[in-house]
């Protein structure tokens, strides 16, 4: 981050011009995101678990479940947690330690896609009012960096949860006790997709590769939900977008998300 | 973080809501430009109930010394709670929301300030949340572009700030902390009138594609509203009567 070499500038002019002409580095067209592959069930000591390809970028979710405490204003709801952590094999440049800001704000942002579109109906979760629920935790890992973390790790989330399921816990003698062989679903009430939008000049591109990602003044995450709603947006980068781009990437997010929500079905179905 | 609470009256029969505004209505707000002795440049705003000092200094030298950048100044923000600003003790320590914060506020002031003119240099702003209700990082950016402007540092614009959302299925402007808690959506946006550029944007919570568009627009309405308030605070003090 702290030098540019000649030819990351190169490199940028090159995607500029490009642009200009209506095309990109790899050949896709404008608003198509890269190839997404998905394997379920990667790990099978998880709950569930997703191991995702958004071009070459390549993330690893595992879900685990189990009873937790509930948080003292909500007795009645079970928790889910995402997080996501770039490992140092990801890239020369990630360095061990304490997250960074962008990290932090990557596990944030992939967070609040899956929170806010209420995807795991967390009031399904509770063994014991106020005492015990069972808790969701969704980590991502990042295997591979290619640019576009937020949709891989928003992926790899998604199909891990769609493809878990929950032990059941009874409440004896005061503590959660398993009740053996009776594994369910985890109760989903939507889809949640994200779609990460950049801004290179004036140019509205979705999901840039580790290329484009360096060249972009500008970035937008939205989430939209299986309805077709729109339930979560980061903005990000050292520029801005004028309101018609904003209701334009809108417009995008939900059109190329139903897409990728296919894909997620169809993760869902081969598992089965 | 869930919380959504149906039970509450967010939005009366007339339109009015809990705190007694109207749905485009902001809360009360105070900017004052200047007010600290030893920053470069320095702001103080109440929006509502949020209480929020910002002090900046700089262009100054960058430490550590590997941070600076040959080609372009640096802005480097750090928003921070008070242990007393919420009803709970905060921990002092930097949460992972401020943390995000922080970044989020940096990007949206980035393309305002003209950090190119000052080589190898950084501009910090630190902005301390003396009390906390719904909507900090919006008060917080727009008392920033005032304590930037303060400082004498060179803009293209200032970035007003302020959220839209939604309550009882209405879209409203300036979510407080009553209707961010359990109101249906949360839609803090920074815009820079002059260049037509939103350049702080977040959501959560559900919004239709037709609400999404109607939120935009209503907030860039009220950013428009806090521009107005963000000049006179300035021209208050530099071309008011005895100025401060």
């Amino acid at each position: 981050m702290t030098s540019v070499s000649v030819l990351d500038e190169l490199k940028k002019a090159q995607i500029l011009e490009l642009l200009e002409q209506g095309k990109r580095v790899d050949g896709r067209a404008l608003d198509e995101p890269r190839e997404i592959k998905i394997e379920t069930n990667a790990i099978p000591k998880a709950n569930g678990s997703a191991r995702v390809f958004l071009g070459e970028t390549e993330v690893i979710c595992g879900v685990k479940i189990q009873p937790d405490r509930p948080f003292p204003d909500t007795g009645d709801r079970g928790l889910f947690i995402c997080t996501a952590e770039l490992l140092p094999l990801s890239h020369p440049t990630v360095e061990t330690g304490p997250p960074q800001p962008h990290v932090i704000e990557l596990a944030r942002v992939v967070d609040r896609g899956i929170r806010e579109s209420h995807m795991v109906d967390v009031s399904q979760l509770v063994i014991e009012k106020d005492k015990s629920v069972i808790g969701v935790f969704a980590d991502n890992v990042v295997v591979d960096y290619d640019g576009n973390l937020f949709d891989a790790c928003s992926y790899a989330a998604t199909a891990a949860l769609l493809t878990s399921t929950t032990p059941k816990w009874n409440w004896i003698d005061d503590k959660p006790t398993l009740v053996e062989g009776e594994e369910t679903p985890l109760p989903i009430s939507t889809i949640p997709v994200s779609v990460t939008m950049g801004k290179i000049g004036s140019h509205i591109i979705v999901d840039p590769n580790g290329d484009e990602w360096a060249s972009m003044d500008a970035r937008i995450t939205i989430t939209s939900d299986s309805d077709g709603n729109i339930c979560a947006l980061q903005k990000g980068g050292s520029d801005g977008f004028t309101q018609d781009e904003i209701n334009q990437c809108g417009e995008i997010s939900v059109r190329v998300g139903a897409k990728i929500r296919e894909k997620l079905k169809e993760a869902q179905k081969g598992s089965q | 973080m869930g919380g959504r609470d149906a039970t509450m009256v967010l939005l009366d029969e007339n339109g009015i809501r809990c705190d007694g505004r109207k749905v485009d209505e902001t809360r009360r707000i105070m900017i004052k430009a200047g007010g600290l002795k030893n920053a470069d440049g320095s702001a103080y705003i109440e929006f509502g109930d949020n209480k929020i000092l910002v002090g900046v200094f700089g262009p100054r030298d960058v430490h550590p010394k590997h941070m600076s950048n040959t080609d372009t100044g640096i802005l480097r923000v750090r928003y921070h709670m008070e242990p007393f600003s919420v009803g709970e003790r905060k921990n002092p320590a930097p949460s992972r929301r401020e943390i995000e914060i922080s970044k989020v506020i940096k990007e949206a002031l980035e393309p305002a300030v003209m950090l190119e003119k000052f080589p190898r240099t950084a501009v910090d702003v630190f902005i301390e949340v003396l009390q906390a209700d719904g909507g900090t990082r919006c008060a917080a950016l727009t008392a920033a572009s005032v304590a930037l402007a303060d400082a004498g540092i060179p803009m293209r614009d200032m970035v007003a700030a302020v959220a839209a959302g939604k309550v009882a299925d209405t879209v409203i402007l300036d979510v407080n902390n009553e209707e961010d808690q359990a109101g249906q959506a949360d839609m803090p946006i920074g815009y820079m009138p002059s260049l037509d550029k939103i350049t702080l944007l977040q959501l959560d919570g559900v919004l239709t594609p037709e609400e999404y568009k109607k939120c935009v627009d209503v907030g860039v309405k009220g950013c428009k509203v806090v521009y107005e308030l963000q000049k006179k605070a300035l021209k208050d003090k530099y071309f008011g009567n005895g100025g401060d």
